[in-house]
């Protein structure tokens, strides 16, 4: 778990440096949390499975394939665009097409910085799909997510790094969850015995 | 749609029931699929959170039967009759099965919500259910509940809104 908390750490660093450089100001980044968690808590994370969210979804392909999700409140959806492109929204809050591929396309900045560290630490290939986004109820966005492991239990791993800019105000979090066969590749990768602690 | 009303929780792979005054839920139903049964004589209804289309592709040691849906509707069943549901009055009716995520191309994965309403539908017919009613596809998530009183099924979305089947 050490191990994968690790992982997270470095994927997320690069990715809060690469969200850094576009907004202008640091970004934080809370130490991630590497947790076994059952599908209801999974979406507990994000405020339950009724909470609305953009969601940028990109699936993980490679030696160790899985599921990456760059997920955001609506309102840190619209911070975000007004001070990166300085896009004032007007009404009520309902982002544009223009906002939403603005929105998509930091999603995958982010999401591709997080995963080619990842790869370059772990040695494995793990290249990302071409990005979609969602606005939605997390519990369907996430449900996505969870598919493969469905076959196996009820439980998923999820690597979870929050970030934060200025005070405590959540700006967004990456959900990493691997496929279920590709720990034992990410820890043999990384020299460690495999568990399933 | 009262709030005051008992509602019974269905979470994901997961089923219950419930009988008379009582809302039976489920939030956030993406590529899963929501099946209800009704029985309208003895005003109970029950509600399974599909999330899968076979238990042939289970790899897992103790089966969630409540997670595929061949293996969910005969328990839904069988939690109704033992309630005093009459078999030849049930009906169903689903909702979900949406594509949350567009992609090009697209693996057995993404289409999994169109896949999981057809293997609802089958498990319907070999049960001997009509399925009287259904909003499913689309690309958006759902809440639904069925109002055991009257087998109603009020379906929220954040696109379209709320309406009944």
């Amino acid at each position: 778990m050490d191990v994968l908390k690790e992982v997270g750490n470095i994927g997320a660093g690069n990715a809060a440096t690469a969200l850094s450089q576009l907004l202008g100001k640091p970004i934080d980044m809370a130490v991630p949390k590497v947790q076994l968690l059952n599908f209801e808590e999974i979406t507990d994370k994000v405020g339950g499975a009724e909470e609305l969210v953009y969601a940028v979804f990109l699936r993980v392909e490679g030696e160790a394939p899985g599921n990456l999700f760059f997920i955001l409140t609506p309102e840190a959806a619209i911070n975000l665009l007004s001070r990166i492109a300085g896009i004032e929204l007007t009404g009520n809050g309902e982002l544009g097409e223009m906002e939403l591929s603005a929105l998509n396309e930091i999603g995958n900045i982010l999401a591709g910085s997080y995963l080619s560290s990842l790869a370059d630490f772990t040695s494995l290939s793990m290249y990302p799909t071409v990005p979609a986004l969602a606005m939605d109820m997390a519990g369907a966005i996430l449900s996505y997510g969870l598919l493969q492991f469905g076959q196996m239990g009820d439980d998923a791993l999820l690597i979870d790094t929050t970030f934060l800019e200025g005070h405590n105000e959540i700006e967004g979090q990456f959900f990493l969850i691997p496929d279920p066969e590709s720990f034992p590749k990410i820890f043999k990768a990384l020299g460690v015995p495999f568990d399933n602690d | 749609m009262i709030e005051e009303q008992n509602v019974i929780k269905v979470g994901m792979a997961d089923l219950n029931v419930g009988s008379e005054e009582s809302l039976v839920r489920t939030t956030g139903l993406g590529s899963c699929v929501g099946v209800t049964l009704f029985d309208p004589g003895k005003k109970l209804a029950g509600m399974a959170h599909v999330m899968l289309p076979s238990s042939e592709i289970a790899r897992e040691g103790q089966m969630n039967i409540a997670k595929f849906a061949d293996t969910a509707l005969p328990e839904l069943l069988s939690r109704l009759l033992a309630l005093g549901a009459v078999r030849s009055r049930l009906v169903a009716k689903m909702a979900g099965g949406s594509q949350m995520f567009a992609f090009a191309g697209g693996s057995d994965t993404m289409r999994i919500g169109p896949r999981n309403v057809e293997s609802c539908k089958l498990a319907l017919e070999a049960l001997n259910i009509p399925l009287i009613a259904e909003d499913t596809g689309g690309n958006f998530g759902r809440t639904i509940e069925i109002a055991c009183n009257t087998g109603i099924l009020y379906i929220r979305s954040v696109q379209k809104g709320t309406k009944e089947i």
